[in-house]
C-alpha cells in the first residue's frame, strides 16, 4: 500500500531539534530522522526507548565467563589433569589464578564481539546492504526529517514545517515500507 | 555557608569518647607477662592443649623455616617468625611470642585505623590535585567537599608522624626492624639498615607529610583567594601547584607505602605495591567524597550537585574499585604462580591465619561494587551509591588489617574492642575534622573558570 511521506531538509542540528519537538507538540509521527553525524538528545526529543544493548552485552560476558570456566574445568582439571610445573590440578579452584586471565579475557571477547553483532542484526548493517539514503546531502551537511503524511492535511503539514525553519520540503511517494 | 549542627558535633564526640574508652580498654587488657598469657590462653582454649603435640605445623616465613609445635590451626598461637629467630619446642619461648603479639595488638589496631583515614584525606587531596591539573569540567561544584576531607590530612597526618615514631624507635614493637636485638641476628635486616632505620624513617616521614601539607595549605588558599578577586590568577597558581604536587606525590606516595605498611613484613618486598596501596587508597577517598556529598546534598546545601555528578563519583568508584582488583591479582598471582619461597610466605601466612578477611574483602572491594555500581541507573540511586560505599570502606579497611596484622600479631588477630574502639575514635575525629573544615568556606567556589560548567553539568 502505497503512503506519503513528508521530507524536511534542515541544514542546522538545533533548528531540527526544535523541528522535532513542534511536529511531535502537534501530534504528527515522525518516521525517520537522517543526520550526518549523532546530534545529542535527539533520542530523547523523539521519543525512542533506551537501547537495551548493554544488558545484551552483560549476558553474553556471563556467557563467555562460563564458557571459560567449564572449558579450562574439563581440559585441565577432569580430562587431563596433569602435573604442570607442580601446578595443583587437583580441583578449579585450586588452580584458578592460573585460569584467570583467560577467563577475564574471554569473557570480554564474548562481551564485546556478541554484541557488535547484535548490533549489526538489529540495525540491519551488513556488507553488500543496500544504502537507505532518502537524499545524499544527510551524509554530509544537511538533516533531513521524514513526516508521515497519512490522512492528514497535506497544506497544514507543510506550513508547520515550513515554520519550524525547513529549507526543503518535499512530497514522496512511499511504496516499500522499511 | 555551612554550619556544623550541633547534633553532628554532638554525634562525633561521642564516636570519640567511645573510641577511646575502647583504645584504652585495649591497651589495658594486653597481657604483661607469660604468666598472664598463659591464664589467657588456659581460659579461652580450655584442653584443646591435648591434642598440641600431634599438629605439626610448618611455616616457612620471611626466607627461614621454623618449625613450631602447635594446637590446632585455628587457634595456633604461633607467629611466623615475627622476630627471624628459629622459635624452639619450649613452652616459654612460645609464650613469649604470644605476649608480642597481643601486646602488638592495641598497637596495630590503632594503627590501621589511623592510616585508613588518614589515606582517605590523602587520596581526597590526589583527587583534587588531579580534577585541577585535568581541568575538569563536571568536579569544581564539588571541590569545597574535598577540600573539607583533606582538612583531616594534617590532625591525621601529625598523629600518624607520633605514631610513626613510636614505633620507628622501638617503644613499641610494631616495626620487627627497629628492634636492634632482632636486627643483630638477622642479616637481611642488616642489610636494609640503610633504609629502614627510625632516623631515616622520620626523615622520610616529615619530608612526605611536609609535601603535602604544604599543597594543602596554598591549594585551599588560593581556592578561598578565587572567589575574591576578578581573573583567573589563582586558578593558574592552582593548576600549576598540582601538577607539580601530582609529580611528588606519585613518588612520596610509593616511598610511603615501603615504609608505613611494606616494612611491617620486612623479608619481604613487592614492586607494585606502592600502587596497590594507592587505589585502595583512591577507591576510599572517592568513595568518601560521594558519601559527604550525598548527605550534604540531602541537608540541603549542595544546590548545583546533581545526579549526574554522583554518577560520575559512582563511575569512579567502580573503575578504582576493579583498578585495586586488578592490582590486588596482579600481585597475588605473579607471587602464586612463581611460588618463590621467599616471596610466598607472605601470601601463606595470610591465606592460613587470615582467610576469611583475606577473600572476604576481595568480595567487598570487587565483586560487591561491580554488580552494584554497573548499572548506569545505579550510580544515581544515592542509597545505592552509599550502600555500595560502606561496604566499599569496610572492605578496605579489611585489606589495611591483612596488610597489617599478619606482620605484627601473626595468628594472635580478632577483631574486637581494640579494634572497633580505634576504628571509632578516628572516625568519630574525622567527622568532627571534615564538617567543622566544611563551615570555614561557602560551599560552592566562584570565579572558577570551569565552575559554570560544573553547575550545569548532565551526563
Amino acid at each position: 500500500m502505497a503512503s506519503k511521506v513528508i521530507h524536511a531538509i534542515y541544514n542546522d542540528d538545533d533548528i531540527l531539534m526544535h523541528a522535532v519537538k513542534d511536529v511531535r507538540a502537534a501530534n504528527y509521527h515522525i518516521e525517520e530522522v537522517y543526520t550526518p553525524f549523532p546530534v545529542h538528545g535527539l533520542d530523547k526529543v523523539m521519543g525512542l526507548e533506551p537501547t537495551r544493548i548493554a544488558i545484551t552485552s552483560f549476558m553474553y560476558g556471563l556467557v563467555g565467563l562460563a564458557v571459560a570456566i567449564i572449558m579450562m574445568n574439563f581440559i585441565m582439571i577432569e580430562d587431563w589433569p596433569q602435573n604442570i610445573g607442580g601446578k595443583p590440578s587437583f580441583s578449579y579452584i585450586a588452580n584458578m589464578p592460573a585460569f584467570v586471565p583467560i577467563m577475564f579475557e574471554l569473557t570480554v571477547f564474548f562481551a564485546a564481539h556478541l554484541m557488535v553483532i547484535t548490533f549489526y542484526m538489529r540495525s540491519k548493517l551488513w556488507p553488500f546492504k543496500k544504502a537507505e539514503n532518502p537524499d545524499v546531502r544527510t551524509t554530509d551537511d544537511h538533516f533531513l526529517m521524514a513526516v508521515d503524511a497519512g490522512n492528514h492535511d497535506i497544506e497544514k503539514l507543510t506550513q508547520l514545517l515550513h515554520n519550524t525553519g525547513a529549507i526543503e520540503i518535499s512530497l514522496i511517494d512511499n511504496d516499500e515500507d522499511h | 555557608m555551612y554550619t556544623l549542627p550541633s547534633k553532628l558535633k554532638l554525634f562525633a564526640i561521642i564516636f570519640m569518647v567511645v573510641g577511646a574508652i575502647g583504645i584504652v580498654t585495649g591497651f589495658l587488657t594486653a597481657p604483661g607477662s607469660t604468666a598472664e598469657v598463659k591464664e589467657m590462653m588456659a581460659d579461652h582454649h580450655g584442653d584443646d592443649h591435648a591434642s598440641e603435640a600431634s599438629h605439626a605445623v610448618t611455616i616457612d616465613s620471611h626466607g627461614e623455616s621454623h618449625n613450631e609445635t602447635t594446637v590446632d590451626a585455628s587457634h595456633a598461637m604461633e607467629q611466623a617468625g615475627e622476630h627471624g629467630e628459629n622459635a624452639h619446642d619450649s613452652e616459654e619461648a612460645h609464650l613469649e611470642h604470644t605476649l608480642h603479639q597481643m601486646q602488638n595488638r592495641p598497637w596495630s589496631a590503632l594503627y590501621i585505623a589511623c592510616f585508613f583515614f588518614f589515606m582517605i584525606a590523602l587520596g581526597a587531596l590526589a583527587f583534587y590535585a588531579i580534577n585541577y591539573a585535568a581541568q575538569a569540567g563536571w568536579s569544581p561544584v564539588l571541590f569545597r567537599v574535598m577540600e573539607g576531607i583533606t582538612a583531616y590530612l594534617v590532625p591525621g597526618g601529625i598523629i600518624m608522624f607520633v605514631l610513626l615514631g613510636l614505633s620507628g624507635f622501638h617503644i613499641n614493637h610494631l616495626f620487627v626492624w627497629a628492634d636492634p636485638e632482632v636486627v643483630a641476628h638477622d642479616k637481611l635486616l642488616q642489610g636494609k639498615a640503610g633504609w629502614l632505620n627510625g632516623t631515616a624513617l622520620m626523615i622520610r616521614a616529615a619530608i612526605f607529610l611536609g609535601g603535602w601539607f604544604l599543597y594543602r595549605h596554598f591549594a585551599v588558599k588560593f581556592s578561598r583567594e578565587s572567589d575574591n578577586e576578578d581573573g583567573n590568577t589563582s586558578f593558574k597558581k592552582t593548576f600549576r601547584i598540582s601538577a607539580a604536587f601530582l609529580v611528588f606525590f606519585i613518588y612520596t606516595e610509593s616511598m610511603m607505602s615501603w615504609d608505613w605498611l611494606m616494612s611491617f613484613d620486612p623479608h619481604w618486598f613487592s614492586t607494585l605495591y606502592g600502587w596497590y596501596v594507592f587505589a585502595g587508597m583512591m577507591v576510599c577517598a572517592i568513595t568518601t567524597i560521594a558519601m559527604v556529598a550525598i548527605y550534604l546534598k540531602s541537608q540541603g546545601y549542595l544546590e548545583f550537585v546533581n545526579d549526574s555528578h554522583i554518577h560520575d563519583l559512582g563511575k569512579y568508584m567502580f573503575g578504582f574499585s576493579i583498578f585495586w582488583t586488578y592490582l590486588w591479582f596482579s600481585q597475588f598471582m605473579l607471587i602464586w604462580y612463581a611460588n618463590i619461597p621467599e616471596e610466598v610466605t607472605y601470601f601463606v601466612t595470610r591465606i592460613e591465619d587470615y582467610k576469611l578477611p583475606f577473600f572476604g574483602m576481595l568480595a567487598m572491594n570487587f565483586i560487591f561494587p561491580v554488580l552494584l555500581l554497573m548499572n548506569s541507573d545505579y550510580k544515581r540511586v544515592n542509597w545505592f551509591v552509599v550502600l555500595t560505599g560502606i561496604v566499599v570502606l569496610a572492605g578496605h579497611y579489611i585489606n589495611l588489617f591483612v596488610l597489617v596484622m599478619p606482620g605484627t600479631v601473626g595468628t594472635s588477630w580478632y577483631i574486637g574492642i581494640p579494634e572497633l574502639g580505634a576504628l571509632c575514635f578516628f572516625f568519630g575525629l574525622f567527622v568532627f575534622v571534615v564538617f567543622t573544615a566544611l563551615t570555614k568556606a561557602p560551599l560552592l567556589v566562584k570565579n572558577n573558570p570551569f565552575v559554570k560548567e560544573s553547575k550545569n553539568y548532565h551526563y
